[in-house]
């Protein structure tokens, strides 16, 4: 059995991580019973790792219950993780009290998905705002006043804005109130779970627009946890991509987009419907679902669904390291050379073809 | 404009309804026709009436919805706007029936998957309690059930999304209707379940020879599944053409609109194009051309003079005044909608 490497690849080294987890775990118990006897667990996020730099946005994709949101939350310490590390500039947040925590909580923000329950409807768009400003005393009276109206121009929404509440507002327009409350406290990091997925193309744009204006303006660094993976390759400069609570893929969105190494992240890109009737594309459609995190499979998390032809009785026993298969492109998958789980290794574990480089179905773009 | 006889023909069907903030023209005047064994995509976003469109046709608009007196919606030689209630409840389920989007909500949860399914069939006078299950089983292995005898006696919860969708599809498919209305019927699947879910819906569709309209807000989805799109804003068609036709020379603005603000896989990273503005209320329409506050090009015209559908090719139409003045399009500027907020 291999684990993952405990340090983790960064692509621009010299400079110091602006958020560093390291073996990121959460199991949730499964009660049974009248006295909620825990009688297994949920493995959400086992075993992950992975850097923000200062300025740039990660992006994490995966399918639903991937953990790409728990660990979203574990970083906000919303959710607390099972084991691990969060390191933020430097402090181990996992480490900190509540009231510490709150005081980080100036530097990390988080932008939630569902502009309709992320506001609460008794409150006006400035009190929102405002809210932040008072509890990191930042500012009071007339200055918060003024800062709350600066703060709605630069998401683009109009001054006199502030006395309505969120109901008269469409979800393009709360969604930016919500980036302007994270804003308010002038962070220097976001977690931004699936901010833009229920919203409309044409509104969806204008988010996205703006989400980039204010990272290239501020020096804002983004955790974008996202389904689309069309909106992911638009915002992010890297990208991890989650099945079954593992990172199986790490790299620029350049390289994973034009060379994806992990069978999981093969399919799960043909996957994507293309806009253009006129280039019909080969697909490798996975069967069956992913199966349940409270009893993942052995070995690769990902061999039941896995369509590479070097498949074997291996990847049912070696749980694969995310290696780099190429500079600064992680992918953990045994079969895709080079791999430092050696060949004899394999036969050991029962293998009986030899790891060699698959590229997935051809997709045609 | 469809490819083979028609199937369903819509003729300046307008729903309304009548609340307390006016009255929202949801639907405002539409015609279109679904081929025999055709595939249509109507697309649109949030509030554009694609949807209620659906349910004009199922006739389950309910209070304070109403089909507007003058609608027309001709299917098997009947127009379902005036069928008595008993006739239609003989259409719907049979020879009409819908995929909703959210799978557990559309199936009951006390309920087993094949007794639902079978009921379809029961409801329908086509066969004993025994053949009815029989006929449900046989439909469950059709849409990819695996072991479908044993899951049959399983209910809703116990399966997952992709599975579930699965049998909502079954139970649309159990009669052989002649037309299935699909409301985006893969928007609540992650996408390796969706790819599963249209290759199923374009097979079925190969098998039964089923016409399928295919609502959804996706234009990836209507790409590779339509074969003739119609594009909806504000309570009206505003772009209807073949699918290769409309990827590769859109019309209308607000297509193009669309089409630019979408991000894509393998697309150069540049600035998304937007729309600016929201889709306006549908109690208070603009006047003119709904779009004009919102659009690029739109000069004193758009915002006086209501637009036509006018003929862009063979079958292809816009509602844009540009058909006409076709040099505008050298003119873009910053719409009124960005100026205003």
């Amino acid at each position: 059995m291999t684990n993952a490497p405990a340090v983790h690849p960064s692509t621009r080294p010299p400079v110091h991580p602006l958020l560093s987890v390291r073996n990121l775990v959460k199991n949730f118990p499964i009660k049974k019973g009248a006295f909620g006897r825990p009688a297994g667990f949920v493995r959400a996020v086992s075993d992950v790792s992975f850097d923000v730099m200062p300025g740039e946005t990660l992006g994490l994709v995966g399918e639903s219950g991937c953990g790409k949101s728990t660990t979203g939350r574990m970083i906000l310490r919303l959710i607390e993780p099972t084991a691990g590390r969060v390191e933020f500039d430097g402090v181990d947040l996992t480490s900190l009290d509540s009231r510490a925590m709150r005081k980080m909580r100036r530097k990390i923000q988080v932008i939630f998905q569902d502009p309709f329950s992320s506001l609460n409807p008794r409150m006006t768009v400035g009190a929102i705002v405002r809210e932040g400003l008072t509890i990191h005393k930042i500012a009071e009276g007339g200055a918060a006043d003024a800062r709350v109206k600066q703060l709605l121009d630069e998401v683009g929404l109009r001054a006199e804005y502030t006395s309505r509440y969120p109901h008269e507002f469409s979800g393009g327009q709360r969604q930016r109130i919500g980036i302007a409350r994270a804003l308010a406290v002038e962070p220097t990091f976001i977690v931004c779970d699936e901010p833009v997925s229920a919203l409309d193309v044409s509104v969806q744009a204008q988010v996205i627009n703006l989400m980039q204006d204010l990272q290239r303006d501020r020096g804002l660094a983004y955790l974008f946890i996202a389904h689309d993976l069309s909106v992911v390759e638009h915002i992010a400069d890297r990208v991890a991509v989650m099945y079954l609570g593992k990172i199986v893929e790490l790299a620029s969105a350049a390289d994973l987009y034009r060379d994806p190494v992990m069978p999981y992240t093969q399919a799960l890109l043909s996957a994507v419907p293309v806009p253009d009737p006129a280039r019909k594309k080969s697909r490798v459609v996975l069967t069956g679902d992913v199966p349940s995190p409270s009893n993942p499979p052995a070995g690769c998390v990902f061999h039941p669904r896995c369509q590479h032809p070097a498949k074997d009785a291996a990847c049912t026993e070696i749980v694969p390291p995310l290696e780099e298969k190429a500079a600064n492109h992680w992918a953990a998958c045994i079969k895709q050379p080079p791999t430092g789980v050696e060949w004899r290794v394999q036969q050991a574990a029962g293998g009986t073809k030899e790891p060699k480089r698959w590229a997935g179905r051809p997709v045609d773009r | 404009m469809a490819e083979s006889p028609s199937l369903l023909r819509i003729e300046n069907l307008h729903t309304y309804f009548y609340g307390d903030g006016g009255v929202a023209r949801a639907v405002d005047g539409i015609t279109f026709e679904v081929g025999a064994g055709e595939t249509v995509g109507l697309v649109g976003e949030s509030g554009c009436g694609k949807s209620v469109t659906a349910l004009s046709i199922l006739r389950l608009v309910r209070p304070p919805g109403r089909i507007e007196p003058g609608s027309e919606i001709h299917f098997d030689g009947k127009n379902l706007v005036t069928l008595d209630e008993k006739s239609m409840r003989a259409v719907r389920g049979a020879r009409i029936s819908m995929v909703f989007q959210e799978p557990m909500t559309a199936l009951n949860p006390v309920f087993t998957i094949g007794d639902q399914i079978a009921e379809v069939v029961r409801i329908h006078h086509a066969g004993t309690k025994q053949e009815a299950w029989d006929r449900a089983v046989k439909m469950l292995e059709t849409v990819g059930i695996p072991d479908a005898a044993q899951r049959a006696r399983d209910y809703p919860h116990q399966l997952s999304g992709g599975m579930r969708q699965r049998v909502v599809i079954a139970m649309a498919l159990v009669m052989h209707p002649a037309l299935v209305i699909a409301d985006e019927p893969t928007t609540a699947l992650d996408v390796t379940i969706q790819a599963q879910i249209l290759e199923l819906l374009a097979e079925l569709q190969q098998k039964f020879g089923t016409s399928i309209l295919l609502i959804t807000h996706d234009l990836g989805v209507v790409a590779e599944t339509a074969s003739r799109v119609i594009v909806m804003y504000a309570g009206e068609i505003v772009e209807e053409s073949p699918v290769e036709e409309l990827f590769a020379a859109a019309h209308h603005p607000y297509t193009e609109g669309l089409l630019a603000a979408m991000p894509r896989v393998g697309q150069e990273r540049e600035r998304l194009a937007t729309i600016p503005g929201t889709v306006p209320p549908p109690t208070a329409w603009p006047s003119g051309c709904r779009f004009h506050d919102r659009c690029v090009y739109a000069w004193e015209r758009c915002s006086t003079e209501h637009p036509p559908l006018y003929q862009i090719g063979e079958r292809h139409v816009s509602r844009c005044h540009l058909a006409e003045e076709p040099m505008r399009r050298s003119q873009r500027h910053e719409p009124a909608a960005a100026i205003k907020s």
